[in-house]
């Protein structure tokens, strides 16, 4: 077995139910520090309600998680978040009438001066900081005072995982980060989440691409109709087992079959 | 380069301003055959009438920022007036409404009168936030309370008799100066602090808001308190330049705040707006009326003009949200 010690985040039998619709079933996950891993299964195979009862938007309907060796029960995502659990959620969790330092530091704003609600705003180091940020990950946004709403749907994902990435968390998961993106915004996401190996932030990624899921991870679960069918090492599978384990047929699938 | 996108988002409406203004200088000249401008008198008029509703709309300006509305403004005004004046009459006071509290310093009435502000404020806040009524519904009731109860205060009675340091605050250029006064120290909080950045922030996503961390119930009762002192600040300059507190006062001015931070380029959708852009509306509105009053055009002519300007500048502002959407 695995060193607890070395387990950031862990869940017993994670069940989640509406009514009678059993959404996910005896969910049993494990994530090792600074490991990087994929979750992937088809629509409805539950992966998203799995990151909703871990990351507070919902609450399980029975089993734990254990998260940094505690037992923990997250009431909303702000709870989760203040634990260090970050997630960049499809519909973006941005400001569109705020500029990329006040979105990158919302809620947690540097200070000139404090004085309660109404403390004065260090701007010049928050823009200073959002430079270096954006420079690790090499995304290139012309100008950071703009409006985030007047930027691409590239640039305005890419901001939003610069703003988890940016705050020491210890636990990043991603839903679908490229779906929405062209190549270049792609390539560039990818970037940041092989910064984010290098500096041993853990991540769970949930993808359809299975392509990017090999390129990106070190090891691949596998949902199915609400149960978790299969944890395998990213390197000791290919694309043809995974999408087996996915549909839950042997054989049949082509060698270059568009979805590998 | 020269580009339209580098200059501030109030040149625009200043431009209008200016516009404006020349429009009545030009149709001055050709109907009654006198300038507009021209004349110091009427300028000093102009600006004495906009400051006293201008103080509201700072605060209707921060409410709409965060995608609310406060339509209690003109009320709550007049409930503030009521209730300083009465402690604000002289000692020789004929029939005063609290006979042990004359010749008090002037402090005390100015401090009610905010305070009086502040508690419809929070009221207003607090059923916004806490119960999901839409602010047009809650504060729509306090215009109606709050004139009720500045009626009942004095059961109708306008309350004379205030004292000469009292007043002295509503004479001359003070209006003036409490509304510039005002709208700096606010216009700096909006763009500076973390009060305005979430004030911002809720206006323009209060979901993310709410992730970020930002206490949006608290934040919003705050906004809702700061705009209701505002509206009890105008009331205690209204009542000390009238010489007197009456129920009636204000009436419509909530409107005309409304227009001012619309016209000013405040997005009724939340998000966006400054307190400059409302300064330059609040003095748009103060040239049209005065403008007309001057061309001798009826009041009525006015009214319609106002209600176009305001359709016009929320057809705007949509067109500009469309133009956003459509980008993202």
């Amino acid at each position: 077995m695995n060193n607890q010690q070395d387990i950031i985040l862990r869940t017993e039998n994670l069940t989640k139910r509406y009514g009678g619709v059993h959404a996910l079933e005896d969910a049993n996950f494990t994530l090792k520090k600074g490991e990087h891993v994929a979750i992937v299964g088809d629509n409805g195979a539950g992966k998203s309600t799995f990151v909703r009862q871990i990351t507070g938007v919902e609450q399980p309907t029975s089993g734990d998680i254990f998260f940094q060796g505690q037992r923990v029960e997250f009431n909303s995502p702000l709870e989760a978040r203040e634990a260090g659990i970050e997630s960049v959620f499809q519909d973006l969790a941005l400001c569109n009438d705020l500029d990329v330092p006040s979105n990158l530091f919302l809620g947690r704003e540097e200070l000139l001066f404090k004085f309660g609600p109404f403390s004065i705003l260090d701007e010049k180091k928050m823009m200073q900081k959002a430079k270096e940020v954006l420079e690790r990950t090499a995304i290139k946004i012309p100008n950071l005072s703009n409006h985030v709403g007047d930027m691409s749907g590239g640039q305005r994902q890419c901001v939003a995982i610069s703003r988890s990435a940016s705050f020491a968390s210890k636990l990043i998961i991603m839903d679908e980060p490229t779906a929405a993106l062209g190549v270049q915004e792609t390539t560039q996401v990818e970037n940041i989440i092989r910064g984010l190996k290098e500096q041993g932030v853990p991540l769970i990624l949930i993808s359809h691409n299975l392509r990017q899921v090999f390129n990106l991870v070190d090891k691949i679960w596998v949902f199915r109709r609400g149960r978790i069918v299969g944890e395998v090492i990213a390197s000791e599978t290919d694309g043809n087992e995974i999408v087996s384990m996915i549909t839950g047929m042997q054989g049949g699938v082509h060698e270059k079959a568009s979805y590998i | 380069m020269f580009k339209r996108e580098n200059l501030p988002a109030e040149a625009s409406i200043f431009a209008v301003f200016i516009g404006i203004a020349v429009l009545f200088e030009v149709l001055g000249w050709v109907i009654v055959g006198k300038s507009f401008l021209g004349n110091m008198q009427r300028l000093e008029i102009i600006i004495l009438q906009v400051s006293i509703f201008g103080i509201i709309a700072v605060g209707v300006t921060q409410v709409i920022i965060t995608s609310g509305i406060d339509l209690s403004g003109g009320a709550v005004l007049a409930l503030s007036a009521m209730v300083a004046a009465s402690f604000a009459q002289s000692v020789d006071a004929f029939a005063p409404i609290f006979p042990q509290f004359l010749g008090l310093p002037i402090i005390i009435p100015v401090a009610v009168g905010l305070a009086v502000g502040a508690v419809c404020g929070l009221i207003n806040g607090s059923i916004t936030a806490y119960t999901g009524i839409p602010s047009f519904i809650a504060t729509l009731g306090m215009l109606v309370t709050a004139r009720a109860v500045a009626v009942l205060y004095t059961e109708g009675q306008p309350v004379y008799s205030l004292s000469d340091s009292f007043t002295a605050i509503g004479s001359g250029a003070w209006p003036v100066l409490v509304f510039f006064v005002v709208a700096v120290i606010f216009h700096l909080i909006l763009k500076h602090t973390v009060y305005g950045k979430h004030t911002y922030a809720i206006g323009s996503n209060e979901k993310a808001a709410r992730v970020a961390g930002i206490n949006v119930r608290r934040h919003k009762i705050m906004v809702y308190t700061i705009a209701g002192s505002l509206s009890g600040l105008a009331g205690v300059v209204m009542c000390a330049r009238a010489t007197i507190g009456q129920s009636g006062m204000g009436t419509m001015y909530e409107l005309d705040a409304i227009s001012a931070v619309v016209i000013g380029g405040t997005s009724l959708f939340g998000g966006r707006g400054r307190i400059s852009g409302t300064v330059i509306g609040v003095c748009i509105l103060g040239v049209i009326t005065s403008g007309f009053t001057f061309l001798r055009i009826d009041f009525y002519y006015q009214e319609i003009v106002k209600g176009m300007i305001i359709v016009g500048a929320v057809m705007l502002d949509q067109r500009r949200q469309a133009k956003q959407r459509s980008r993202a």
